[in-house]
């Protein structure tokens, strides 16, 4: 009996843990007769022109790369589909932080100072927080405020907490004002000891966003994605076999993917021009 | 923190308290105490502690929702994930061995490391210890034999004299010197075999674990103090011989816990102690004497953990002792070309028991010699007999036993 071909799902290559999280989807998908193989990719740029040449029928996307991949898809008359996301994935914010003891005590105070912010692709701890500085606060960079950004892997969408990490330590020397970070790092931040446990205080919360999402290239059989959503849909947290690659990707359960999440972001991305509204990228300074 | 108890639901004030700060400490405790799908309501004022609260509920599985627009306050709901995890967790006996059902006959591979007693989740590594059945390992006592061992451990520093001075004669000294070469070896393998068993068996039945344990930290010990006499008398070990060496290795060879335990501790160590007990009476010097009557009374606890095992095991399975006796037999047909007892350590053990190279002293200490060998002999068939050996084959036994005393 010949092997069934399998479809192909793309994912970035952030952290070596990737390949032996997609390794355990590919036999627990296996073990449930969905034949699925992945490649990865350095960066999500890549990824998503890939999903338009035919290459991969899936990509676990960051929230930029959905934002991206809708509008190639859109300037070509096609459609792709947020398939899939976490539990984890849904309503993140993120927090703008301030020493405990600084004088700092609202967005206007910040003006004339410096902000540290993430990777230039950071939707989390860069552009979504310009998006708030602008909007919420009236602050527009590089005229009220100057942006310090600490860049770690371009192309990897902020996946890697590094550049919030290396902001975060900026803040606690004295060389920022104040640093963006998702909520969960400040939390994580916090426990691993780089933020002293009440030392620091939340000068600013950013409205909810949508993360990672699994998203459907155009074209593919409508039958094979639903089948592929039905089979992570039914992974259960319960299950000790399938708990540990639940715990290793982040989630408690797959939830159903929406693409109403990411509105924040989609203005971020055009007001700050990363992506056009054909999805080519017109960043300065944008390296992957 | 402050709990209210009205109709409204539980509710905490987490105050000034950030999820930086731990937080979630208070919220998870609260929650604890709530029956499933009680909503609990939280408020805080530290800034920014909503979005701190809905990422930790967020990771941990709890659904949230805001009373209000301002966000004032939340009502948290215990997800599912928590009772999730323990749900098909294994329960592994418990703590105390005399409690009922403490000690289980056999234990799972996937208890691991867990202290027994303790809840462990489903889809743990599966460890191999091949001792995992409490029948080959089991000792009732084990856990009084480990505190006797605790509280009689001793310090070779202040528990010896080591600034003694010698008065015998060199002959004597040397004598000394080959016996305590003599006893270093059969001290490695003495520490070696529980060792190498301690390692197979599964932590569930730590009262053994632990007996063994000191048991390797008692030969450790005895093996410093033996070589440190001998460098106290200004020279180096003495002779090894093949014979003796084959024959120790035979034990280090047993695969089986018990028949190793038995060749080991029932007939060697049991014989040992006499060696030790004769050393105590007749040695020349006063820290000799002193080391013997310490080593020996820590043998004495390994003779009384491995006859402990082994009644323990021969109450189940009778047929054991079958299995026993022809242990001995194909030892001593394995060893039966070999030279057997050093013939210098037998030699030096007269000269022991001579304290010179006087005719009348020498005949003297032969005859204690010949004494040292029945007592041993006479050890060894008590045991056998109280392993429930009829007396001829405990006899027959007895005599079969390696003529290298260990």
């Amino acid at each position: 009996m010949s092997q069934p071909q399998p479809l192909l799902l793309g994912a970035v290559a952030y952290a070596p843990k990737v390949v032996t999280i997609w390794e355990g989807f590919k036999s627990y998908l296996g073990e449930r007769g969905f034949a699925m193989d992945y490649i990865l990719y350095s960066n999500y740029e890549t990824q998503v022109e890939a999903q338009f040449e035919g290459d991969i029928a899936f990509a676990w996307n960051s929230p930029l790369a959905w934002v991206r991949a809708d509008r190639m898809a859109r300037a070509r008359g096609q459609a792709v589909q947020s398939l899939v996301m976490r539990d984890t994935d849904q309503d993140l914010q993120s927090v703008l932080v301030v020493k405990a003891d600084s004088p700092v005590q609202s967005l206007a105070d910040l003006k004339g100072k410096v902000v540290g912010f993430g990777a230039i692709d950071s939707p989390q701890a860069t552009l979504i927080p310009l998006d708030h500085l602008q909007h919420e606060g009236g602050l527009a960079p590089g005229k009220d405020y100057e942006v310090r950004r600490f860049d770690v892997l371009g192309g990897k969408h902020g996946d890697h907490i590094g550049g919030e990490r290396d902001a975060a330590v900026a803040l606690l020397a004295g060389e920022v004002a104040a640093s963006w970070m998702i909520a969960g790092n400040h939390r994580a931040f916090a426990k691993e000891g780089t933020l002293p446990a009440g030392g620091t205080r939340v000068l600013a919360t950013t409205g909810l966003y949508d993360h990672c999402t699994m998203t459907v290239s155009p074209g593919v059989d409508a039958e094979a994605s639903r089948r592929f959503a039905e089979l992570l849909l039914a992974m259960d947290w319960n299950d000790a076999q399938v708990r540990p690659l639940l715990e290793l990707e982040g989630l408690r359960q797959w939830r159903p993917g929406r693409a109403n999440g990411f509105r924040l972001l989609e203005r971020a991305a055009t007001e700050q021009g990363f992506y056009d509204d054909r999805g080519n990228i017109v960043a300065d300074g944008y390296r992957y | 923190m402050t709990t209210a108890e009205t109709s409204s639901p539980t509710a905490i004030d987490i105050e000034s308290l950030g999820f930086d700060a731990g937080a979630h400490l208070l919220v998870k405790h609260a929650l604890a105490a709530l029956s499933d799908g009680e909503p609990l309501r939280v408020t805080g004022r530290s800034p920014g502690w909503q979005a701190q609260l809905a990422d930790w509920c967020r990771a941990q599985g709890h659904a949230l929702a805001w009373e209000d627009d301002a966000h004032g306050a939340a009502r948290v709901t215990r997800g599912s994930a928590e009772a999730g995890r323990w749900r098909d967790a294994a329960r592994t006996g418990h703590a105390d061995p005399r409690a009922p059902g403490a000690v289980l006959p056999q234990a799972d591979p996937a208890w691991g490391l867990a202290a027994r007693g303790a809840r462990v989740e489903a889809g743990s590594p599966a460890f191999a210890f091949r001792l995992d059945r409490r029948e080959e390992v089991w000792a009732d006592n084990a856990a009084e034999l480990y505190a006797q061992a605790v509280s009689a451990q001793w310090d070779p520093e202040t528990a010896l004299d080591w600034d003694v001075e010698f008065t015998h004669p060199p002959e004597v000294e040397a004598a000394i010197r080959q016996v305590m070469t003599y006893m270093v070896e059969n001290e490695n393998a003495a520490l070696l075999v529980p060792a190498r068993f301690l390692g197979q068996i599964h932590p569930h039945y730590r009262e053994l674990q632990a007996a063994l344990a000191i048991q390797v930290a008692d030969e450790a010990r005895h093996i410093d103090v033996f070589t440190r006499r001998i460098r106290a008398g200004g020279g180096e070990p003495a002779l090894s011989t093949a014979g003796g060496q084959a024959s120790l290795k035979s034990l280090l060879d047993e695969p089986d816990f018990s028949v190793a335990g038995f060749l080991l501790s029932v007939l060697g160590e049991g014989t040992f102690v006499n060696l030790l007990h004769f050393l105590a009476a007749h040695a020349p010097d006063p820290l000799t004497r002193q080391i013997a009557k310490l080593a020996a009374r820590d043998e004495a606890r390994h003779v009384a953990l491995g006859m402990s095992h082994l009644l323990h095991r021969l109450q189940g399975e009778p047929a054991l002792r079958g299995r026993l006796a022809q242990a001995v037999e194909q030892r001593h047909d394995s060893l039966a070309g070999t030279a057997g007892l050093n013939e210098e350590v037998f030699d030096a053990l007269i000269l022991i028991g001579a304290g010179s190279l006087a005719p009348e002293a020498v005949r003297q200490g032969f005859e204690r010699v010949q004494q040292l060998m029945r007592e041993m002999a006479d050890g060894r068939f008590t045991r056998l007999l109280r392993l429930g050996f009829a007396r001829g084959e405990a006899e027959r036994l007895s005599a079969l036993h390696t003529r290298n005393f260990m």
